[in-house]
């Protein structure tokens, strides 16, 4: 049977990782490659790597954290941010990638989804939705806006109608995070999650809000995610993968529990 | 030291598998040609993505033909993902035609909840091999992907292992000196690096071995 994974994000800045609210305060965490591995270790099913530089000029330095994570760490490797092009989306596969993940590009350009997902398939392809309830944080009612720029672009464009749109574009699977609950601790966003699983055939990621592992266990049960991320609850040691996994396993989730892993 | 060829045809990221069949104790050679292959003790063929794509470049560097007759000798070779849909005879994603060493075709996973079948996952055999040594029966494997190899009538002896995800599907395979998995080893952690490590293992032996067992490879 298919486990449920669990997958540490890292946001990685200028070749080191950064953690903070996503984007303000950052403080360095360390070199991406051993946290990684320290992670895989630990029992992670995946690992993300967020690039929240994307300078173009920062391209080099992503390249070669990709390749020495490939070389460490045996666990499949998604990077995010800053990847505009088929030529570009190449060289993060070839560094060691297995997938890349599309934001604020695929929104702008859909024809760019199209053409990564022809080229290297879908199952490459994770477009990642950042997602704000548009009649305030605690009001699912009146939907979910798509934004972008970390949260400080709204587009107009509805979460649920873009996410099924980007699907039929070729999107192998989505990463959904809920810019409301991002680094509240207030718990994923299940009706979000809810929303978008049932409109969708693809793998969709949980993402933005998790302070505990019953947090993990309400993405998957209530919001139907086939798999869920987190960063500083992680980060921060609150809890470890195997934690987690282990809350999960009693709920009845199928997860992979990693004989020997650290708690 | 066990000298391991993977053929590099642009088909996405090698870097871990070059580097897992390294830790597994192999001398790995990136073949960009047929030449490259010569004095190497086995051949692997990674992949991800459609078949067409991957065919037209393995035609262009002029690798099928080489490849097949590698295969037809009884020379060790390991398929991952694609490498191993390619060993059929075509490709129900996008109506290629592939090496067609085995009978059967490549098929959209059916009865899957959610595609692409992305995750770990358990890998059930069917028979005892070596190229699963010493890894525990219920260990969960990484895969992604959406098409599965079928193997066709008086083939179905070639499978090893089947795997669950809505219904079944041939998730590896044996036979000979032949060997191809859905799920990808260099992605697997402990476990699958110890699959390659029996890999390697097997090439070493198949190396040494004088007389090796001929597969029979479907006619063109």
């Amino acid at each position: 049977m298919l486990r449920v994974r669990v997958i540490p994000c890292l946001d990685v800045a200028n070749g080191r990782v950064v953690k903070g609210t996503r984007f303000v305060d950052l403080t360095d965490e360390g070199d991406p490659p051993t946290l990684a591995e320290r992670y895989a270790v630990e029992g992670a099913d995946e690992i993300v790597f967020l690039d929240i530089d994307a300078a173009p000029d920062g391209r080099g330095t992503l390249l070669e954290v990709v390749e020495r994570t490939a070389r460490r760490a045996f666990v499949p490797l998604t990077v995010g941010g800053g990847v505009r092009s088929v030529t570009e989306m190449r060289d993060v596969l070839r560094a060691g990638a297995d997938k890349v993940s599309f934001n604020t590009a695929a929104v702008r350009d859909p024809g760019l989804v199209r053409r990564c997902a022809r080229r290297f398939g879908s199952q490459a392809v994770v477009v990642a939705i950042d997602a704000r309830r548009r009649s305030g944080p605690d009001d699912p009612s009146g939907g979910w806006e798509v934004v972008v720029k970390g949260g400080r672009e709204p587009t107009g464009l509805d979460a649920l109608a873009w996410a099924e749109r980007a699907v039929a574009a070729g999107a192998g699977e989505l990463l959904v995070t809920s810019i409301d609950r991002d680094g509240t601790g207030a718990g994923y966003d299940t009706p979000l999650l809810r929303a978008i699983t049932d409109r969708v055939h693809v793998p969709v990621i949980a993402s933005g809000g998790a302070s505990g592992p019953d947090d993990f266990v309400a993405a998957v049960r209530d919001g139907g995610a086939s798999a869920v991320l987190a960063a500083s609850i992680f980060h921060r040691r609150r809890h470890s993968i195997a934690d987690v996994k282990a809350v999960m396993a009693a709920a009845g989730i199928p997860v992979r529990l990693v004989i020997g892993a650290a708690r | 030291m066990t000298r391991i060829a993977v053929v590099d045809y642009g088909a996405g990221n090698l870097v871990s598998i070059e580097q897992a069949l390294s830790a597994a104790g192999a001398e790995v050679v990136l073949a960009h040609g047929a030449d490259s292959f010569a004095d190497a003790d086995a051949l692997v063929v990674p992949g991800v993505g459609a078949a067409g794509p991957a065919m037209t470049r393995l035609r262009r560097r002029g690798l099928e033909a080489p490849i097949r007759a590698w295969i037809a000798a009884g020379r060790p070779f390991l398929g991952i993902c694609l490498g191993l849909q390619l060993l059929f005879e075509g490709s129900d994603e996008d109506g290629a035609v592939t090496l067609g060493v085995l009978p059967g075709r490549t098929v959209c996973l059916s009865d899957a909840p959610r595609l692409p079948h992305i995750g770990w996952n358990q890998v059930e055999r069917q028979r005892a091999h070596s190229l699963f040594a010493g890894i525990d029966e219920d260990a969960d494997f990484y895969f992604v992907h959406s098409y599965a190899a079928a193997p066709g009538p008086g083939s179905e002896g070639v499978i090893l292992a089947q795997t669950a995800h809505g219904g079944r599907f041939v998730s590896a395979i044996a036979r000979g000196s032949l060997a191809g998995v859905q799920f990808h080893p260099e992605r697997s952690g402990r476990d699958g690096l110890r699959l390659l490590a029996n890999f390697v293992g097997l090439a070493q032996a198949g190396g040494a071995a004088s007389g090796r067992t001929r597969v029979p490879v479907l006619a063109r």
